[in-house]
């Protein structure tokens, strides 16, 4: 029986392999809505960084002192953390952010155009105390930085 | 339809300051109700700012970002009185289309 031929399963199995964007590259697949970048399902839903890493496309990236990860050293609540990423790499044209521990790590990813400054303010949840990444790409070369931000469970604080 | 978003533009020097609050519950698929039983993922995947009818920034988000979503951005270069238009679309197929002028 070919009966799981169907456009659901040709389309989830495509999709876990990175072929989905590639057809919709090639025009094969017209995205319902017409956003530049289509939501990167390989990237977002990988299980781990280096996952997550190779979707956005950074699997060699070099750590930068040019890129900055601001965000609080503890935070009493997980579920809404800030953190702003700040890239003094010139010509920097997208930064993805990632939160190594949470179930999935990608959690952002911003392309800049049109005078958009590599300067983002997020707010994010995170499951556990974790480093959050930052990626930064510049003239087709990726960076990264990080900070490690202390969840505390609980109310005492400490 | 979701809430409508909160977006304040402001200009300092020639750096615009965005930022916007969007309403959206933003569930992981991780969470149980009260009941137990898994609430099902629902976020928003994709976001687009425009700033006098150019795209600046182009955003994919994932479960990761906080409930309520709020973004901070600097663009270079408009002028008091552009207008921003911020959307976005979750992993269901509501959207939301906002603006706000430059002040």
């Amino acid at each position: 029986m070919e009966t799981n031929l169907t456009r659901r399963n040709v389309l989830r199995s495509a999709g876990n392999t990175g072929v989905l964007s590639a057809l919709i590259a090639a025009g094969v697949l017209k995205p319902t809505f017409a956003y530049a970048a289509e939501w990167n399902k390989a990237a977002f839903e990988a299980k781990d960084t280096a996952g997550a890493l190779k979707g956005v496309g950074a699997g060699a990236a070099a750590d930068s002192k040019d890129l900055i990860v601001k965000a609080p050293d503890i935070a009493e609540n997980g579920a809404v953390v800030p953190v702003d990423v700040i890239s003094n790499i010139p010509n920097t044209t997208s930064i993805s952010i990632l939160v190594e521990k949470n179930p999935s790590p990608l959690s952002a990813h911003f392309d800049f155009a049109n005078g958009a400054l590599p300067d983002v303010a997020v707010r994010l949840k995170l499951s556990q105390t974790s480093l959050v990444k930052a990626v930064a790409k510049a003239d087709g070369k990726f960076f990264t930085a990080q900070k490690e931000i202390k969840v505390t469970v609980g109310g005492c604080g400490g | 339809m979701a809430d409508p978003m909160k977006i304040r533009a402001q200009i300092k020097g020639d750096v615009v300051e965005i930022k916007v609050l969007m309403g959206h519950a933003m569930e992981t698929g991780q969470r149980k109700d009260a009941a137990g039983a898994v609430v099902p993922a629902h976020f928003i995947q994709n976001m687009k700012v425009e700033v006098a009818g150019k795209l600046v920034i182009d955003g994919q988000i994932g479960t990761s970002v906080s409930r309520n979503p709020v973004f901070g951005f600097k663009v270079k270069g408009p002028k008091a009185g552009d207008k921003v238009v911020v959307n976005w679309v979750d992993s269901k197929g509501d959207k939301r289309t906002d603006e706000a002028a430059i002040s």
